[in-house]
């Protein structure tokens, strides 16, 4: 799975009389295990186009699919089976459960997916300790940094071991220097665990950590290239 | 603990005091309806007892079809040595038997249509109350007394005082004339108005001897300490009467309370639906304040809501947890309520419950002035677990507006 697979996605909303273009005829192939990012000012797509390939939002017309799974025909039990197995989202305000501890936001997940109890602690407390976090698993999220809640998304976004992370501007409310941790992260977690993600942004500093870097404006893709990434954390 | 519980008891608690005034309101309402339903309960038992305590007694001995046609001849011969031997192997002496039959009184002014009553002046008032409703005079003093009281309407009505001599003319049980003089011993106040135009009641002996139905009674009367061994006695009887074949020599029935008084439990029921019309409200009322608290809980966190359904939680699983939250409050408010309620009805039962006006108004009937709750489970918990019910009812609609929910939009709320 999490080769993704997009052809002529449309997408309009409606705003009082007028009518505003999300998606206008995107098409795009991405390989499992890439790391890219998707640029382009405020209401250049990058959001809607991400939302449609987690199947939070479905396109108006066109396909998108995640390996062998045709998204854009799936129904709404079907999409959040898929989202709560195989895809992590991580968003630009954190989103974290505000009455669960770190711990236990990462467990609720896995509490859903339905992993015995005993496994799904001893994973949770793993995966915390791999972004960063020993020792503060229990505490609740406003007891955490803007950075440290950041991370118990991340971690809550892999714990279920996704082929695919969608993250939506997720250093939007960092500081320069816990971006560069976040990021550092998502590199490791690309090259050790060949997790595909997908990041938007418009931060030109997450931009220079992607290999292939996607921009587009008013619902089209207007560039697709290739860079050597300014920034990597040496695999582990 | 399971962490989809420990996030419904802490949202719970998010908003603490929005909790505790729904549970509070349930709580009152789950006070007010222990205690009020176990008065009710207490008081319809305190009603039967009065009401078979003044009438028809517990339980009766009869002919079969007497009940629904009193006839004078349809009479139970040998009842002393029946009503003896009950006595004795029942080992109660609360037995009595009674005659009745209808004779023409006359007074030296008037003469009036009434309704005799024959009755042992030793046993009645062990099962009856009405001797001890006297206003004036004394009871009867002996079975072959020509002796008899009078209601005070009925004694007013024949213009008749203590010492007045009454004669009295009807037809006997052989299809005899029937005459007999009685002097007026007492004057009874019921308080009952129809009861005090109509009760005239007369040693059983003269009554046998009047309407010439020597040793022949028309019921035996059964008072029991307890309402509930009716049922238990009723069968014990049967039993007695049948391994001796009187049942079936004699043609007798056994009847309990509800046969004698079908008015009475209708009266109870219907009591009882008017009380819960009012419940109901009451419950309606605490069941909308739930309702009110969840759908604002679910609207507070519409965009924690929005995350769950976009990392895959289904809805159905978020109404779950509202049906949860809702489920953790309404068992605090019933357990506690009932707690409460519980103590409140014990230290009634205790000191016994009135108000003013009570004791004048009790007086009359001859009833205790104090009302006593009577817990019980079906009073303890029907209220409380209609208000659980309720409340939970309540939920699925806030639950049910999850179903409706866009992940995105959820996000993008406030």
């Amino acid at each position: 799975m999490a080769s993704v697979s997009c052809k002529d996605l449309c997408k309009t909303f409606s705003q009082g009389d007028t009518t505003i273009t999300g998606l206008d005829k995107v098409s795009l192939e991405i390989e499992r295990g890439s790391f890219l990012c998707l640029s382009g000012p405020s209401g250049s797509g990058k959001t809607t186009l991400l939302n449609a390939i987690g199947g939070l939002d479905q396109p108006d017309s066109g396909s998108i699919s995640i390996g062998e799974l045709r998204v854009d025909q799936m129904s709404k039990t079907e999409l959040a089976e898929m989202r709560l197995h195989s895809i992590g989202f991580v968003f630009q305000a954190y989103n974290l459960i505000p009455v669960l501890s770190a711990l236990e936001n990462v467990e609720f997940v896995m509490q859903v997916q339905g992993v015995p109890a005993g496994q799904r602690r001893d994973k949770a407390m793993a995966i915390l300790a791999e972004v960063g976090l020993a020792g503060m698993e229990q505490r609740l999220p406003a007891q955490l940094s803007g950075g440290q809640q950041q991370r118990v998304a991340v971690a809550r976004a892999i714990v279920s071991e996704p082929a695919l992370v969608l993250a939506d501007e997720p250093t939007a409310n960092l500081d320069s220097k816990t971006s560069a941790q976040l990021m550092d992260l998502f590199i490791e977690l690309n090259q050790t665990r060949n997790i595909t993600f997908i990041i938007a942004t418009h931060d030109t500093r997450v931009m220079a950590y992607c290999r292939r870097l996607i921009r587009m404006v008013d619902g089209q893709i207007v560039g697709d290239d290739l860079q050597e990434p300014a920034a990597a954390a040496e695999p582990s | 603990m399971n962490v989809t519980l420990t996030m419904a008891w802490r949202n719970l608690w998010r908003n603490g005091r929005r909790t505790w005034l729904t549970i509070a309101a349930m709580i009152f309402t789950n006070v007010l309806l222990v205690f009020l339903i176990s008065l009710q309960l207490g008081m319809y038992d305190t009603m039967i007892e009065n009401s078979l305590r003044a009438f028809s007694g517990q339980m009766q001995v009869q002919r079969e079809g007497y009940l629904d046609e009193p006839r004078m001849r349809e009479t139970i011969a040998g009842s002393s040595a029946i009503t003896a031997m009950l006595r004795e192997q029942l080992g109660i002496e609360s037995i009595t038997q009674r005659a009745q039959g209808f004779a023409l009184a006359s007074s030296q002014e008037r003469s009036f249509g009434i309704q005799l009553i024959g009755v042992e002046p030793a046993y009645e008032p062990l099962v009856s109350s009405l001797p001890g409703l006297l206003g004036e005079g004394r009871w009867l003093s002996d079975s072959n007394a020509e002796e008899i009281v009078l209601g005070r309407v009925l004694a007013r009505n024949l213009q008749v005082q203590l010492g007045d001599e009454i004669t009295l003319l009807g037809s006997g049980a052989d299809g005899s004339f029937a005459a007999g003089l009685a002097t007026v011993v007492g004057i009874l106040d019921t308080g009952l108005p129809d009861a005090d135009r109509s009760i005239a009641q007369l040693p059983l002996g003269t009554f046998q001897s009047i309407f010439s139905m020597p040793d022949q009674a028309h019921a035996l009367v059964f008072e029991f300490p307890d309402l509930n061994q009716v049922p238990a006695r009723k069968s014990q009887v049967e039993t007695l009467l049948s391994k001796k074949q009187l049942l079936a020599q004699f043609q007798l029935a056994v009847h309990d309370w509800d046969a004698l008084q079908p008015g009475l439990r209708q009266a109870i029921m219907s009591d009882m639906v008017s009380a819960w019309f009012m419940y109901g409200i009451l419950i309606i009322v605490v069941s909308l304040s739930v309702m009110n608290t969840q759908l604002m809980s679910v609207l507070e966190r519409t965009r924690e809501f929005g995350i769950m359904l976009a990392l895959g939680i289904k809805p159905g699983r978020l109404g779950r947890l509202v049906l949860l939250e809702t489920l953790i409050m309404s068992l605090l408010g019933m357990f506690i309520g009932i707690f409460i309620g519980y103590l409140l009805v014990a230290w009634f039962a205790h000191t016994g419950f009135t108000f003013a006006g009570m004791a004048e108004a009790a007086a009359k009937y001859n009833m205790d002035e104090y009302m006593y709750p009577q817990a019980s489970l079906l009073s303890l918990f029907w209220g409380p677990g209609t208000v659980f019910i309720g409340g939970m009812l309540a939920a699925i609609y806030p639950a049910l507006k999850l179903q409706r929910m866009h992940p995105i939009e959820a996000m993008r709320a406030v």
